[in-house]
């Protein structure tokens, strides 16, 4: 499937959102997911489904002031 | 010192996480200051890139409170899906709101911020407004839900102080039970005692320490700094006056003309 993933095209192989943050070697990592711009909290990866096309995001945490 | 939604810190130095020289220098910033508030952010994080993880680790433990920013965001909607981002991660309703409107003073974008601000508090969470010295803003996000303001010093990692100590007075003077944070722009200890002094409960800084020579050094002295002016504001500062008024008796002075 073709993704924009953090801003860069990916062919990944997944049908949820889960299955790119285990493909991403993520699957256990302290981050946040949003799709095509909305916030998908942790508990609803496994049933969201992607599209062709959809940017996904995928963020941790981070130094900011 | 105020409560900030109903936690007290120990102390009234907040503190950013960003620009250090290595994350060994920012642990010893903290270590050394004392400080009670990290400010952290989030950024993408993909492929074998685990930067994030190690990071979060670190500030776990320094056993600090952790207060998660929406640094970036020009949009109420980016600032929002931000916040819940950041909710989930950091595990706390906590989030420093900034809706940044314009690039060169990096001032907010007070529309966007009330907008977001409501948004944010009808779901549950604690807003830190990065603010203006605006008193018609602030009323509105205490309106909003708001029940900290943070208003800036002087734009973000300029350094420049206090640029407005009338309207921060002001401010101060008109929301007496509001936790007031000045956010943004100190650049010397000095200042921070300024800010203290006045009766503000915090302070929260990041560039002035990041880009010292000796940032843990700097860190110590800010908390000094903010430990002097918190106990000052204490203490009942006395009222300025125009002419001078001799503090040495003059009745029983010798007659020597």
């Amino acid at each position: 499937m073709k993704l924009l993933l953090n801003g860069t095209p990916r062919e990944i192989d997944a049908r949820t959102l889960t299955d790119v943050l285990l493909a991403e070697g993520l699957g256990t990592a302290k981050v946040a997911t949003a799709v095509n711009g909305s916030f998908v909290p942790a508990g609803l990866r496994a049933t969201t489904e992607l599209r062709d096309g959809d940017a996904v995001e995928i963020v941790a945490p981070m130094q900011g002031g | 010192m105020r409560a900030f939604y109903g936690t007290h810190l120990s102390n009234g130095f907040m503190l950013g996480t960003a620009q250090s020289p290595s994350p060994a220098i920012l642990a010893d910033a903290f270590q050394r200051s004392g400080a009670s508030v990290a400010t952290v952010s989030l950024r993408r994080e993909s492929g074998q890139d685990r930067a994030g993880q190690d990071f979060w680790q670190m500030i776990q433990s320094l056993g600090v409170h952790v207060l998660p920013n929406t640094a970036g965001c020009h949009t109420v909607k980016e600032a929002v899906t931000t916040a819940h981002m950041a909710r989930e991660v950091f595990d706390t309703k906590w989030i420093k709101l900034e809706v940044i409107g314009e690039e060169d003073t990096l001032q907010p974008d007070v529309f966007g911020l009330v907008e977001a601000a409501r948004i944010l508090t009808e779901d549950g969470f604690q807003v830190f407004p990065y603010t203006t010295e605006d008193l018609v803003v602030a009323d509105r996000l205490l309106h909003a839900g708001c029940e900290v303001l943070m208003p800036w010093g002087a734009p973000i990692g300029s350094g420049k102080g206090l640029n407005n100590v009338f309207g921060l007075r002001a401010m101060r003077a008109h929301f007496p039970d509001v936790p007031l944070v000045i956010d943004a722009g100190l650049g010397l200890p000095s200042q921070a005692a300024a800010a203290m002094e006045m009766g503000f409960d915090a302070v929260l800084l990041n560039t002035a320490v990041a880009k010292a020579g000796d940032p843990a050094a700097m860190a110590l002295a800010f908390a000094q700094a903010v430990a002097a002016g918190t106990l000052a504001a204490e203490a009942d500062p006395m009222e300025p006056r125009d002419m001078a008024a001799p503090s040495t008796p003059v009745i029983g002075k010798a007659f020597l003309s």
